[in-house]
């Protein structure tokens, strides 16, 4: 189980309290370079809390969040790394970072980790186009030499611009929303907003990316070009993706690996097939011990 | 005010006469029980200086009669606006022609207006005009402007915006009177030093939002102010600072000698030189903020702060530093508020902490939501419409005569009377310009016997004393008929094809 040799991230014993309330309990898993790794779990087991933790919303209670952007870090790197009181290094493959010591804005600008939310959060009253203008901030911060430039009008600023609309249509090409590109946000389908979602977090060049839920009230044809957008995303660019989905027919269909969780503990890790025949998994997550219904509940996941 | 949007809702077309009947009646009757204690009794002294109480039935019974048929108007302006007009192609081709050239209008307008008036009213006549209007309204487009970098794009509730202004102001006051430096170095210093105030307040606020953020900026105004009065030594205390170097024109200065302005170029001297020079210099600066702040719009960090007003929390996911995001829109608006406080104190000559109440940053607030949250020209709107009208309320003096001899008043209910009795805009509006004419003729030539008018006389009536009821009802009334400010909609700052509108309905007001 997990034997994969390329992690992306490392997660290692990581809790969450909230005062009493224990949300996340010393999970540890890893997500591997370019797979799609998927949490699953019933409502309330703690999913959404590892992706705060992950993405620095919330600071951990306890753990490490270790990322190693370009290639594996070594146990023995991590570890060095963790000693010291920096959150970054770089290693001889690429970059190291310890997530728990950075801030949000940091873990996605500089570790290049991007997320989407549950409830969408797109920004609503401003356009289609500015939304993905908005994912290059940092870019065109550094561009616009810190307003400087852009306030006279530098045509460097003006080639980066450029280059962002290019990147930005781009995206709007692969979502299908190229011709809505000068709507309000807030003016389009639910199903087209959560492409958007995505695209805007795929502005940002992250190495990895977490996704809250995509299919969530998604009707199957929306479903499935979902799953063909995550595919491209996987195929054509180097980003992995942590998965947090209830929808059963996409996470078997694209995972390569899927983490269990129930009442924040972890209860199974393995590839799809493993976790589909997993007793435990099925029970937990179900929530049934009963044969007859356990049989029927089988047969709806697909066992 | 959503509890009136809400019956207005209710009362739409196809509401009964017997329910609008009602709801007039019943707000005729509050209208009655509310006069009672405010207008029923009038005290005036008599001879022997000893105060009598005079009641006034027939004023209340007037006030009733007027909230009676204004309920009524108020529902029929209402149902007419629900049917849908087509727009006419001649005004849809106006509205896009004005969109077109009216910035270009608008700002020749702005250079020529100190000429045109000097031309038509001379120097004495204008003074006024090019002083109390043309600056003062400046000024505070300035202050809107400023303020709406903060309010209107970054969504942050600033209550206590008249402290930068402050800052700016005693800025300038002492650097001028202390060390006698010019105004053109002391102004982008007070711009700089009401920006470090604004990032000094900024840091330890950034945590809060919404009304917190609203209440600790309220706070700062006033320790600013309580500072400027209470450390007597600095800032003079309540005394303020008095004879502040005048503005000069290349080191020319505005006065009747022959050394000044006046005698270098060789013409009379005339006061009003120095103002029309005040005139531009604040014109000049105002366009500056506008400038600056269109310019932002477009780059990375006024996206941002828009992007900061509709969801901070995907701002943060997307790599933007929200804290400095912030405190870069507390900064600017502080600065723009700081050079505009630095204009006050060469204009005014003499500055205390009364001009820097929190009545101020409160007007100065009601421009910008006036205006539309994020509009400039909306904003400029406002500020005229706010300033300018507070300031006309001056020029009412006609009305005394008017309503002292209750022709006013009548013809005001009959008037009011027409457009609740009478359901077509058009045929109420002709109804009641016949009917004021009559009923102020019938004054005029004694048609009527002059104890019916005596009955609406108001004897003290002073316009001047109901500029604040004018100035509230205004707002009351423009926030039910246009709740998003005048420009309720906004510009995208970029497109790829098309530049299409945001409805206001989707932006977000911003929760700090």
């Amino acid at each position: 189980m997990g034997s994969r040799t390329d992690p992306l991230l490392t997660v290692e014993h990581l809790t969450m309290r909230f005062g009493g309330l224990v949300a996340v309990n010393n999970l540890s898993f890893e997500a591997g370079s370019g797979d799609i790794t998927a949490l699953i779990g019933p409502n309330g087991a703690g999913k959404t809390t590892v992706f705060n933790c992950v993405t620095g919303f919330y600071k951990p209670t306890e753990g490490r969040l270790a990322l190693a952007r370009g290639g594996a870090a070594s146990v023995a790197e991590i570890d060095a790394l963790t000693r010291s009181s920096r959150r970054q290094t770089t290693t001889d493959k690429g970059e190291l970072y310890l997530l728990e010591r950075m801030p949000g804005n940091h873990i996605a600008w500089r570790a290049r980790v991007a997320r989407t939310f549950q409830n969408i959060r797109l920004f609503q009253g401003m356009t289609v186009l500015e939304n993905l203008m908005v994912a290059h901030h940092n870019t065109l911060m550094l561009a616009s030499g810190f307003t400087v430039l852009g306030l006279i009008g530098a045509p460097s600023y003006r080639a980066a611009e450029q280059r962002a609309v290019d990147r930005a249509k781009y995206w709007l090409d692969k979502i299908g929303l190229i011709d809505r590109a000068d709507d309000p946000a807030g003016e389009l389908p639910y199903g087209a907003q959560r492409r958007l979602e995505i695209a805007r977090a795929m502005c940002t060049d992250p190495a990895l990316l977490c996704l809250d839920e995509p299919a969530a009230g998604l009707n199957p044809r929306e479903s499935a070009e979902l799953n063909a957008l995550l595919h491209l995303i996987r195929r054509d660019h180097q980003t992995s993706i942590l998965l947090i989905e209830h929808d059963m027919g996409v996470v078997m269909q694209i995972s390569d690996h899927i983490v269990v969780l129930d009442y924040g503990v972890k209860i199974a890790d393995g590839t799809p097939d493993e976790v589909r025949n997993d007793p435990n998994v099925i029970a937990a997550y179900l929530g049934v011990s009963d044969e007859a219904e356990l049989a029927s509940a089988e047969a709806e996941i697909g066992a | 005010m959503t509890a009136i949007t809400q019956s207005v809702a209710q009362t739409g077309e196809g509401a009964a006469l017997s329910v609008r009947l009602k709801e007039a009646a019943a707000t005729a009757a509050l209208t009655a029980v509310l006069c009672v204690p405010i207008i029923l009794i009038h005290a005036d002294a008599d001879i022997n200086n000893v105060l009598r109480p005079i009641p006034r039935p027939w004023a209340v019974a007037i006030f009733a009669f007027l909230a009676f048929f204004g309920r009524l108007a108020m529902s029929n302006a209402v149902a007419a606006k629900r049917e849908a007009r087509p727009q006419s192609q001649f005004a849809a081709a106006v509205r896009q022609a004005s969109a077109k050239y009216l910035p270009g209008i608008g700002l020749a307008a702005l250079f020529l207006y100190p000429f045109v008036l000097m031309t038509l009213l001379g120097a004495g006549g204008s003074l006024k005009w090019v002083d109390s209007y043309g600056i003062q309204i400046l000024i505070y487009v300035m202050l809107g402007w400023g303020l709406n970098i903060v309010v209107g794009l970054a969504g942050l509730l600033d209550l206590g915006y008249v402290a930068f202004y402050a800052v700016g102001a005693y800025s300038y006051a002492l650097l001028a009177t202390h060390f006698g430096w010019s105004f053109w170095i002391c102004l982008p210093l007070a711009g700089a030093l009401s920006a470090l105030w604004g990032v000094m307040l900024g840091f330890p606020v950034l945590r809060l939002r919404g009304d917190y953020l609203a209440i600790v900026t309220l706070a700062f105004g006033e320790i600013i102010r309580s500072v400027l009065v209470n450390w007597v030594d600095f800032t003079g205390g309540g005394a303020g600072i008095a004879s502040i170097p005048k503005i000069t024109f290349f080191g020319l200065r505005f006065v009747n000698q022959p050394s000044s302005f006046d005698g270098f170029f060789h013409l009379a001297y005339s006061p009003l030189h120095g103002r029309m020079f005040l005139y531009y210099v604040i014109l000049c600066l105002a366009l500056l903020t506008n400038f600056v702040s269109m310019r932002l719009r477009r780059l990375p960090i006024g996206r941002a702060w828009e992007a900061l007003r509709e969801d901070e929390i995907a701002c943060r996911s997307l790599g933007v530093n929200t804290t400095n995001t912030k405190l870069t829109a507390f900064a600017l608006g502080a600065f723009f508020g700081g050079l505009a406080g630095s204009f006050f104190a060469v204009r005014q000559g003499f500055i205390s902490p009364e001009s820097f109440t929190f009545m101020e940053s409160a007007t100065i607030l009601a421009i910008v939501v006036l205006g539309g949250m994020g509009s400039q020209i909306g904003v400029a709107l406002a500020a005229m419409f706010l300033i300018g009208g507070f300031e006309l309320l001056r020029e009412l003096d006609f009305l005394r005569a008017v309503m002292a001899n209750g022709a006013g008043v009548a013809a005001l209910c009959v008037g009011v009377a027409a457009f609740g009795i009478i359901r077509s805009r058009r045929l109420a509006a002709q109804t009641a310009a016949a009917l004021v004419c009559l009923v102020i003729a019938a004054r005029a030539f004694h048609w009527a016997p002059d104890a019916l008018y005596n009955v609406f006389a108001m004897p003290d009536f002073d316009p001047a004393q109901y500029r604040g009821l004018l100035f509230g009802l205004a707002m009351v009334v423009m926030m039910v008929v246009r709740p998003r400010g005048f420009v309720a909609t906004r510009a995208p700052s970029i497109y790829l094809k098309e530049r299409k509108v945001v409805s206001g309905s989707l932006v977000k007001e911003g929760r700090g």
